[in-house]
């Protein structure tokens, strides 16, 4: 099931990877290897079969009161952030 | 003997006696790794501040007489996948270099309470990606047995750290293997725990429904001391299971009589290493003489389970790595102009090789039109795989089999072939699937002195049988007391 | 083709946050204001290694809302991953659900101009809101997550709505239900209360819906109809032109008074959804859906009906008390305790409400209660204080929050209505004034005012008007 450089580029788009032509090449032939390789999968029989979409075996019910935590606040909030204005993160124009 | 020599709870006991403090053991294993480290290359950063002050901290509690528990004062390294307050956490990624966490792993705070020193920060491969160390953005970590090899991935900074003696003992991660295969190349324990059995909060996350958090040891004893540290229901991880912890050193010392102990006809594959298969078969005799029954059992589906992992792992993957962007924290590209730009540079010079062909692997697998196809049958086969394993638990009590088709390899041998990396983790990727508790312990060396390790799969939540089953063995082959052959430069 | 050869289809997708007091998957305060990105913490930043814990008061919320919209709750329902990037969203994704929500298939009745119109509802989801940034003058955006990570339930609507005129309705309709129900403060000014209308057009009697537009930004009830309808024309000159409607958001622009395409931040729109493997699923036993059902308040439209059939309200008192929740239930509380409700309602609508206003003082703000309320309507009726004093007392009262009683002897205000006391007064007026007198005998009749106002002078404006008229012209007849 080879990947065409189009899908390629198309995949990397949604994924926000700005590749080079190089390793569009070696994806497109690498990830064709291993497409071919999970390819058997199509001809196991799960006709029926559920899919394990969660794997919390032990019902875990993982629910929290609606009772409020201490925030980071701004400062620890933006400690790591590479470029703010003041209290918030900076990003080039978004244009709607 | 050098005071790094000494198990995890020999230590423990050393200390409790009063014979030598958590400051001097700390010191001794900062020595160690100034003396090997440039060669084994274990660690991405030591803290010997934060140590030592733990350390003193602890020898004040063990002096007031009441130490804050059995391993209080044993210096510890963790897998740099691990959140730590204060102290630079990256994955092994360029994309979070310089990333200085606010706040702690639910792991790690249990660790600093319960009074364990953390020595610093261990290699692996990016985002836990890989089975070898060499896909970790800042350099390869080098097997102790053989420095010409990898100490398997992707938690290889933690397996050689601790057979090298420079950390008493280490957390891993185990997504497809990670813990267990790198303990098998490296003669060390390796044990992850059943799926929700320790908490994923602050382990920066490759595949949400497979990573699980597991010890890695010299000893048996010690494993199960410091998985009884880590696990236990987590308000801050909805996954963690609110289960019962039972006190895994209980039964440690029970053997083996009278259990049924699988084989699995499939995992003895074809191309595996003739002298691993020897070695496994032999262990699996020494079973049989320690009163255990072998039985010869098939897990048909396994076979596709690389197939089935490398869907799930890599969508998931692709997901959870989406927040890596430029803008929050963690690098950001200089000269980007426009927002795609941010996002498309900084995640193309942020993420290695490996990490970008999961993710497109992974966008792939649930993009339009390819999901049912790729991701939803691959979690079909995953439910089929688990009911493999819940028949032969109908039949047996534990699972044998290899851990890795081969012995540790060279490093670059497989580096350019993603495949046959892939191909690496064969054996462990079913038990992910399945969330099973999975170990790799010590069963034997290959003529040429490479380690070979011992897998053992069992039930749900039935950690603490493994572990006497692991015991069972390494009492009659102590292994772990085998040094690696590493000159030591004598320190300046 | 002139306009109304075609149909409109048009279909509504809210957005209520929900007025619980932390976000969904966090502890950090849902409060509005406060500094840029103060109630953030690793999980709503999504920071690494962090996993999301749901708040338990959001899946109450959304079973309050599905079954008093009628729906059907999913005894397991999942969250899934929304995956795309955009600044306002930390971890590239949004926690939404999406083949498998908490609510489906329930319904709304509207009022239109046809009369009663049942909406159907497709289905109900819990998700969790984004962030918000801000464009700054030199060209940088800049991101506030504070919102990121506020509890949501969005309601989408079947395509049963027909005209514009019917999609507003539905709106406030549903909007005072969720009020109701406390869930969300219907806000669709501030953006807590946000909608989005999907708007296709179809020649009459077609059955197949024309392509259909998602229009986005429209925040205020003004704007829905005049949104929908400039839609509505614009896709019927396109259709006119031999032109063909394209599938596409657009945005609606109130100052222009148009709706424009937006290069859409999603354009893909291959949101790679697959169910969230951080949450288990949302168990909800049938238990604890009866536990929410008797929870659930009487919803405006029974009330409306309630107030109008057993209390014998106008259709204009009943929806001015219903529209507000509190104020129908302080309404009820003092109707308990003073049975003419006709008249309390006329004091609600008049002299309290404009009171509230004047002070801009919210009903909590209230400085008494139903007991004093009842207590001087009765004075009035029992004639022991003129209704123009009752309102003089009731500003007292509304001020002050002191007992009325207290009130009338303070100001002296309490009506003489001894008839004693009254006839010696007008004696003395009629015995004073024995000319007026005279002339009313000889027929000039309007020196009776004169002499009213008099008794009222000497009874400083306390006299029973009742009485005072009685006896004066018991006397004035007689004499
Ligand atoms: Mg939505
Ligand atoms: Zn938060």
């Amino acid at each position: 099931m080879a990947l065409t450089l189009e899908q390629v580029r198309h995949v990397a788009g949604l994924a926000r990877l700005a590749l080079t032509p190089d390793e569009e090449q070696r994806f497109s032939t690498q990830l064709s290897a291993i497409l071919d390789a999970v390819a058997e999968l199509e001809g196991v029989d799960t006709a029926g079969v559920e899919p394990t979409l969660h794997a919390a075996l032990a019902g875990a019910p993982g629910v929290r009161p609606d009772q409020p935590r201490p925030s980071l606040g701004p400062e620890a909030a933006l400690a790591n952030a590479p470029a703010r204005v003041d209290t918030r993160f900076a990003v080039p124009k978004i244009i709607e | 003997m050098e005071l790094t020599e000494l198990s995890m709870l020999q230590l423990s006991a050393r200390l409790a006696a009063g014979e030598t403090s958590s400051v001097e053991a700390t010191r001794a294993s900062l020595r160690r790794i100034e003396q090997v480290d440039p060669q084994v290359r274990a660690y991405l950063r030591t803290d010997p501040q934060g140590a030592l002050a733990a350390a003193e901290a602890s020898d004040a509690r063990r002096r007031a007489g009441n130490p804050a528990g059995p391993l209080d004062g044993v210096p510890i390294a963790l897998k740099d996948i691990f959140c730590t307050r204060g102290l630079e956490t990256t994955s092994g990624s360029k994309i979070l270099q310089g990333f200085i966490p606010p706040y702690d792993a639910t792991v790690v705070t249990r660790l600093r309470e319960a009074g364990l020193p953390i020595l610093g920060k261990l290699n692996q491969d990016e985002f836990a990606m890989g089975s070898s160390t060499e896909s970790s953005a800042f350099h390869p970590t080098h097997n102790p047995w053989d420095l010409s090899r990898t100490p398997g991935g992707s938690s290889g900074g933690s397996s050689a750290a601790v057979a090298a003696r420079e950390a008493f003992g280490a957390l891993g991660t185990d997504t497809g293997g990670s813990i267990r295969q790198p303990a098998a190349l490296t003669n060390t324990v390796g044990l992850k725990p059943t799926y929700g059995r320790v908490s994923r909060y602050g382990v920066i996350a490759f595949a949400s429904s497979l990573d699980q958090v597991g010890p890695m040891t010299r000893t048996v004893a010690d494993c199960a001391a410091l998985l009884q540290l880590i696990c236990g229901r987590d308000p801050l991880d909805a996954t963690s299971a609110p289960v019962e912890v039972p006190d895994f050193g209980q039964e440690l010392e029970g053997g083996v009589k009278g259990m049924k102990l699988g084989l699995p006809r499939e995992y003895f594959v074809e191309g595996m290493d003739p002298e691993v298969a020897a070695s496994v078969r032999a262990a699996a005799e020494s079973y049989r003489k320690l009163g255990a029954e072998i039985v010869d059992i098939s897990l048909p589906h396994s076979r596709h389970a690389l197939a089935a992992y490398y869907l799930i792992a890599p969508a998931e993957a692709s997901s959870n790595l989406a927040r890596y962007d430029g803008i929050r924290f963690g690098l950001r590209a200089k000269g980007a102009h426009s927002l795609g730009e941010l996002y498309s540079q900084t995640r193309d010079q942020g993420f290695g090789a490996e990490v970008k062909r999961r993710i497109m692997l992974g966008t792939y697998a649930l993009s339009a039109g390819y999901y049912d196809a790729y991701y939803l049958k691959a979690q079909k086969v995953r439910t089929l795989i688990r009911g493999d394993f819940d028949r032969a638990f109908a039949q047996v009590d534990a699972i044998l089999s290899p851990t890795a088709p081969t012995p540790a390899f060279k490093l670059g041998e497989k580096s350019g072939d993603p495949l046959a990396m892939y191909l690496m983790d064969v054996l462990t990727l079913p038990c992910n699937l399945a969330g099973l508790p999975g170990m790799s312990i010590p069963c034997g060396f290959t003529r040429s002195g490479l380690p070979i390790g011992l897998q053992l799969l069992g039930r749900h939540f039935d950690e603490a049988r493994l572990l006497r089953i692991a015991r069972a063995f390494e009492r009659e082959h102590d292994f772990s007391a085998r040094r690696p052959p590493l000159e030591v430069a004598d320190a300046a | 083709m002139p306009l109304d050869d075609f149909q409109p289809v048009i279909g509504l997708e809210v957005h209520a946050q929900l007025l619980t007091r932390t976000k969904i998957f966090c502890g950090c305060s849902t409060a509005f204001g406060g500094e840029p990105n103060a109630h953030t913490c690793p999980v709503c930043l999504g920071m690494p290694g962090v996993l999301p814990v749901l708040n338990e008061k959001v899946v109450e919320f959304a079973i309050r809302a599905g079954r008093a919209l009628g729906c059907t709750i999913r005894p397991s329902s999942i969250f899934a991953r929304k995956n795309y990037f955009y600044p306002d969203l930390p971890k590239g994704y949004q926690i939404s659900q999406y083949d498998q929500p908490i609510c489906e298939h329930g319904q709304l009745a509207v009022e239109t101009a046809a009369g009663e119109k049942t909406i159907r509802i497709l289905r109900i989801h819990m998700e969790e809101d984004a962030g918000k940034s801000t464009h700054d003058p030199h060209g940088d955006s800049l991101v506030d997550l504070n919102r990121a990570g506020v509890p949501l339930l969005e309601i989408v609507s079947e395509p049963d709505l027909r005209d514009a005129e019917e999609a507003a309705e539905y709106l406030r309709t549903l909007r005072d239900i969720l009020v109701y129900l406390g869930v969300n403060d219907g806000n669709l000014e501030e953006g807590s209360f946000r909608c989005d209308a999907n708007v296709s057009v179809m020649k009459k009697g077609a059955t197949v819906y024309g392509t259909r537009a998602e229009l986005k930004n429209i925040n205020s009830f003004r704007f829905v109809k005049q949104a929908i309808d400039f839609e509505i024309q614009r896709q019927v000159e396109l259709i006119e032109k031999g032109g063909k409607v394209v599938q596409e958001t657009r945005l609606w622009d109130p100052v222009r008074n148009e709706t424009r395409s937006m290069r859409s931040k999603e354009e893909a729109h291959d949101y790679r959804y697959f169910p969230e493997p951080d949450l288990p699923p949302v168990q909800v036993s049938a238990e604890r859906i009866a536990e929410v059902e008797r929870t659930l308040p009487e919803l405006p439209k029974a009330k409306l009906r309630r107030f109008q059939e057993e209390l014998g309200l106008s259709a204009y008192d009943a929806k001015l008390l219903v529209g507000d929740r509190e104020l129908a239930a302080f309404f009820e509380a003092c109707a308990a305790l003073y049975r003419d409700y006709k008249k309390l309602s006329n004091w609600f609508g008049g002299e309290l409400l404009r009171l509230l206003k004047e002070e801009n003082l919210p009903l909590s703000g209230l400085r008494f209660g139903p007991p004093q309320f009842a207590a001087l309507l009765t004075a009035i009726d029992a004639g022991t204080l003129s209704s123009s004093a009752g309102k003089e007392v009731f500003g007292e009262l509304f001020r002050t929050g002191k007992d009325p009683q207290q009130i009338i002897s303070d100001k002296g205000l309490a009506q003489v209505s001894d008839e004693g006391a009254v006839e010696k007064i007008v004696d003395e007026i009629l015995a004073a004034n024995a000319g007026e007198v005279e002339k009313y005998k000889a027929g000039k009749k309007q020196v009776y005012g004169f002499l009213v106002g008099q008794v009222m002078k000497a009874m400083k404006g306390k006299g029973n008007p009742g009485m005072v008229n009685a006896l004066l012209k018991r006397k004035l007849g007689e004499g």
